[in-house]
């Protein structure tokens, strides 16, 4: 199983607990991530000022991997859908790609029907799968107890994405981390947005935003918040203190976990591995219950 | 009170010119969109059906100056659940694209277009992250991405980050 991992702007600079988590996890289950260094930004940071050129962009990444023939693997939700968006219009929309395709030329590049793109998590869903997930687990989770945020661009727009999980009741994310032997806990409004797309434009509304969940989620007193997007992770981890500050509010130091965390804990993998280090709220409570040294 | 000698009945043909902006004619004001919102529900000066008809009322100048279309969170659940297809997400994202060539730019989305003109990234990377990543054993990462600046000095974008 070979894929060209995409990892985007933000993963590699502000995210690597999630990138060496996803590295480890890929290495553990038999998944070959290829580092292509010409993947560069997807293109969603200019798709509000100028879609075309977003277009452009997320195209080149496009060509990229397909002359390399792979398929795209990315950790990044925003990444997953600019990437994929672009990929139905294009190959769909002939007018567009040969405007779009006269662009690339300078670059000696063309995009190409074909290729595919998938978030890391789905590609364990569908090529990995949950019976060879829950044969790998070797660290019994069961008395640890999560809810998920799944983060709207790994769902939507449904018709980008070929129907691969529900957007109104998504299940791909809950039957994996219900695989690792965790506790899953439902939680209130779990579909609502993170708000990070607007924390630069008005920030006290995507505060709010974030803040409405983690009331949610921290009424159920779990152990952490499983994402699998570093936008979401930023709302959550990165601006707990701005927003407990902002609101008055105490969410008691509870930990933000990549999903890639939680299955490498699951798998046995080593602590450094999976970047705990590195996370913004250290979940130690968890790794002690755990027994991880 | 809406001036009717101010409207430009033209506006709507100039969305649906744009990429994404094509359903905009579908509306028939349901307020699906408008329910689901999460960022209405906070903050009800982004209030989606409204702006949709703002558009094809003709309200040009109003919407394509406003604060209001520079709120969408870019969630999709409007998208998703508009039961005439409208694409609204897109259509959002039509209208910024037309303010940004009038001039009408957030500034944030200013300085994120910025940054990807000067180094095909989001985020600048220095010495010190890719020893970071060296350290953590992950491969380093480009600082620049030449085609990408390439890209944008080409584009529309150019004049306005400028």
């Amino acid at each position: 199983m070979k894929y060209a991992l995409f990892l985007g702007c933000t993963i590699p600079v502000r995210s690597q607990n999630y990138e060496l988590s996803a590295r480890s996890v890929a290495k553990k289950l038999g998944i070959d991530l290829i580092d292509l260094d010409e993947f560069s930004c997807c293109g969603f940071p200019v798709k509000s000022t100028s879609t075309e050129t977003a277009l452009v962009i997320a195209a080149r990444n496009l060509a990229i991997a397909a002359e390399k023939k792979l398929e795209i693997c990315t950790l990044c939700n925003a990444c997953t859908g600019v990437l994929t968006e672009a990929n139905v219009h294009l190959s769909e929309n002939k007018e567009l790609r040969e405007k779009i395709n006269e662009e690339l030329k300078k670059y000696d590049k063309e995009f190409k029907t074909g290729v595919k793109i998938r978030h890391y998590d789905r590609i364990l869903y569908e090529d990995i799968g949950l019976e060879t997930i829950k044969k790998s687990i070797s660290k019994n989770l069961k008395d640890v107890r999560v809810s998920v945020h799944y983060g709207c661009h790994y769902l939507r727009p449904k018709d980008i994405y070929d129907g691969f999980d529900d957007p109104e009741n998504p299940k791909t994310l809950d039957e994996l981390i219900v695989a690792t032997g965790a506790r899953l806990i439902d939680y209130k409004d779990k579909l609502d947005c993170c708000g990070g797309a607007i924390l630069a434009v008005q920030e006290e509304t995507a505060l709010k935003m974030a803040k409405i969940k983690l009331d949610n989620v921290t009424a159920n007193k779990v152990d952490a918040l499983v994402t699998q997007c570093p936008f979401c992770s930023i709302m959550y981890e990165d601006n707990r203190n701005k927003i407990e500050t902002a609101f008055n509010a105490d969410f008691g130091g509870m930990p933000v976990l990549y999903y890639t965390q939680l299955l490498g804990l699951g798998l046995g993998l080593d602590k450094k591995e999976l970047g705990f280090r590195l996370n913004k709220i250290k979940p130690n409570a968890l790794l002690e219950k755990l027994g991880v040294e | 009170m809406i001036d009717s000698k101010k409207l430009d009945p033209n506006f709507k043909y100039e969305v649906a010119k744009e990429i994404g902006g094509e359903n905009i004619k579908h509306c028939f004001s349901c307020g699906t969109c408008t329910v689901g919102c999460p960022v209405r529900v906070l903050d009800d000066k982004y209030n989606p059906r409204k702006i949709i008809r703002m558009v094809l009322l003709g309200m040009r100048e109003r919407v394509l100056k406003s604060d209001f279309i520079w709120l969408c969170s870019q969630c999709y659940t409007c998208y998703d659940r508009c039961p005439q297809g409208v694409r609204l997400t897109d259509i959002m994202t039509a209208l910024k694209n037309i303010a940004v060539r009038e001039g009408y730019i957030n500034p944030a989305f200013k300085e994120q277009a910025r940054l990807l003109g000067e180094h095909g990234r989001l985020y600048e990377v220095e010495d010190f992250d890719n020893k970071k990543r060296n350290k953590l054993g992950l491969p380093p990462v480009k600082k620049d991405f030449d085609e990408v600046v390439k890209i944008i000095d080409k584009s529309s974008l150019k004049k306005v980050i400028k």
